[in-house]
C-alpha cells in the first residue's frame, strides 16, 4: 500500500543544486510526489525542478522560506496527501534519511518527526560560534518550555502528518523563519514532536537560514517565543 | 505664557492642514477611512488653540510648563497613534500579499503525478513505478 507522501522543496536560487535534491527524493522514495516552491528565483531554478520530475509552484516574487513552506502545506491539504515533509533545495540534507523520519513517524505516536544534526552527537556538523550559540539557546529553551528534548531547532528537515500541515496553513505560521518558536507552538496545540539523529552536509546557501543577521534572529525569536506563551493555545488535531 | 502669534500660526496650520485632508479626500487620493485619525488631529489642536482655559487645564494636569508644549505634546501622541496604525495596516497588507502570491503560484502547478503527462521540454529523468 503506497501512502500519499508528499515532499515539499522551497528554493530561492538554488539552480545547480535543486536538480540533484529532486533526484535524490524521488530515487530515495519513488512513491512520493516532490513539489518545489520557486520562491521568486532569479535562474533557472523552476525549470531545472521541473526537469528532474518535480511540480513546481512558481511564487511570483520573494516571500521568504516559511512563506514558502507555507505554500507547500496549502497544496498538500488541498490534493489530500497522507503525510507531508520538508528538506532544503540547497542539497545538505539527504534524502535517504527520509526514510527513516517517516518510519519514526508512523511507528512512534507522533506527529511531526525533525531532523536533527546533533541528536546523534557524532560531532559531524560544526556550525559557526554564533549559529551554535542561538541554536544551544533556543534548542534548550525549547527543552525547557516543551519539556521534550529538543537538539535543533533550526533544522527545516521535518516530515508531518497532515494535521500538522493543516494547521500550518492558518495565520499561525510564522512566515520568516520557522524555528523553536513554532516546535513550542506545535507542543502547546497538542502535537507531538520527535527528533531523529540525521547527518547533513554545510549548507552552501546563505540566502535561506544563513542570511539573517544574527542578532535580529536573537530578538525575532525570543519576541515570537513570548507571544507564543502568552497567547491562547491554539487546538489542533494530533494523532490519536 | 502663550502669544497672539503662536496662536494664530497654530490656528492657521489646523485650518491648513484640514483643508489639505479634505482635499484629498475630495479628489480620492485618501480613503475616507484613513482621514478619521488625521481629521481628528487637527481639529483637537485647533480646539486647543482657540479655547485657551482648555489649554491651560491641560496643561496644568499634564505638569507641562509651558501652554505650546502641550500643543505639541498632543501633536506627537496623534503622530505616534498615526505610526503604529500604519505598522498594522502594512502587516495586514503583508499578510494579504503573501496570500496572494501563494495562491498565484498554486494556480501554476501541474499535479505532482507521475502518470501524468508532462511536456516534452521536461521530461521525467526516472519515472516512479
Amino acid at each position: 500500500v503506497s501512502e500519499r507522501l508528499l515532499i515539499v522543496v522551497p528554493a530561492y536560487n538554488e539552480a545547480g543544486r535543486v536538480g540533484r535534491v529532486v533526484r535524490d527524493v524521488r530515487e530515495t522514495l519513488p512513491q512520493a510526489d516532490v513539489l518545489v516552491i520557486d520562491d521568486g528565483s532569479a535562474d533557472a531554478t523552476a525549470r531545472e525542478a521541473a526537469d528532474a520530475g518535480a511540480a513546481v509552484a512558481s511564487l511570483p516574487i520573494n516571500v521568504g522560506y516559511g512563506t514558502a513552506l507555507q505554500t507547500g502545506y496549502k497544496y498538500a491539504v488541498r490534493h489530500g496527501y497522507e503525510f507531508v515533509g520538508q528538506i532544503d533545495a540547497d542539497g545538505q540534507h539527504q534524502a535517504r534519511y527520509l526514510a527513516d523520519m517517516l518510519a519514526a513517524l508512523r511507528e512512534q505516536r507522533c506527529d511531526v518527526v525533525v531532523g536533527s544534526r546533533f541528536l546523534g552527537n557524532d560531532g559531524h556538523y560544526r556550525p559557526s560560534a554564533a549559529r551554535k550559540v542561538g541554536i544551544a539557546l533556543f534548542g534548550r529553551l525549547a527543552t525547557a518550555i516543551t519539556r521534550r528534548r529538543i537538539t535543533d531547532p533550526t533544522s527545516g528537515f521535518q516530515i508531518m502528518r497532515l494535521a500538522v500541515a493543516r494547521f500550518f496553513c492558518s495565520d499561525v505560521y510564522p512566515t520568516d523563519y520557522p524555528d523553536a518558536d513554532i516546535l513550542i507552538l506545535l507542543h502547546r496545540s497538542g502535537f507531538h514532536v520527535r527528533e531523529v539523529p540525521v547527518q547533513m552536509r554545510p549548507s552552501t546557501n546563505v540566502s535561506m537560514h544563513g542570511g539573517h543577521r544574527s542578532f535580529y534572529y536573537v530578538y525575532k525569536m525570543l519576541l515570537s517565543i513570548f507571544v507564543t506563551m502568552l497567547r491562547p493555545r491554539a487546538r489542533g488535531e494530533a494523532a490519536p | 505664557v502663550i502669544d497672539a502669534h503662536s496662536r494664530i500660526v497654530a490656528i492657521v496650520s489646523c485650518l491648513g492642514l484640514l483643508a489639505i485632508i479634505v482635499d484629498l479626500v475630495r479628489r480620492r487620493r485618501m480613503k475616507e477611512e484613513y482621514s478619521v485619525l488625521w481629521v481628528a488631529t487637527a481639529v483637537v489642536l485647533l480646539v486647543m488653540a482657540i479655547w485657551l482655559q482648555l489649554l491651560r487645564w491641560l496643561t496644568k494636569v499634564l505638569g507641562g510648563v509651558t501652554l505650546s508644549s502641550t500643543i505639541f505634546f498632543l501633536a506627537l501622541l496623534f503622530v505616534f497613534g498615526m505610526l503604529l496604525h500604519f505598522s498594522m495596516r502594512v502587516s495586514a497588507l503583508e499578510r494579504r500579499l503573501t496570500a496572494l502570491v501563494q495562491e498565484i503560484g498554486l494556480l501554476g502547478v501541474r499535479p505532482a503525478d507521475p502518470t501524468d503527462e508532462r511536456d516534452a521540454e521536461a521530461p521525467v529523468a526516472d519515472p516512479a513505478d
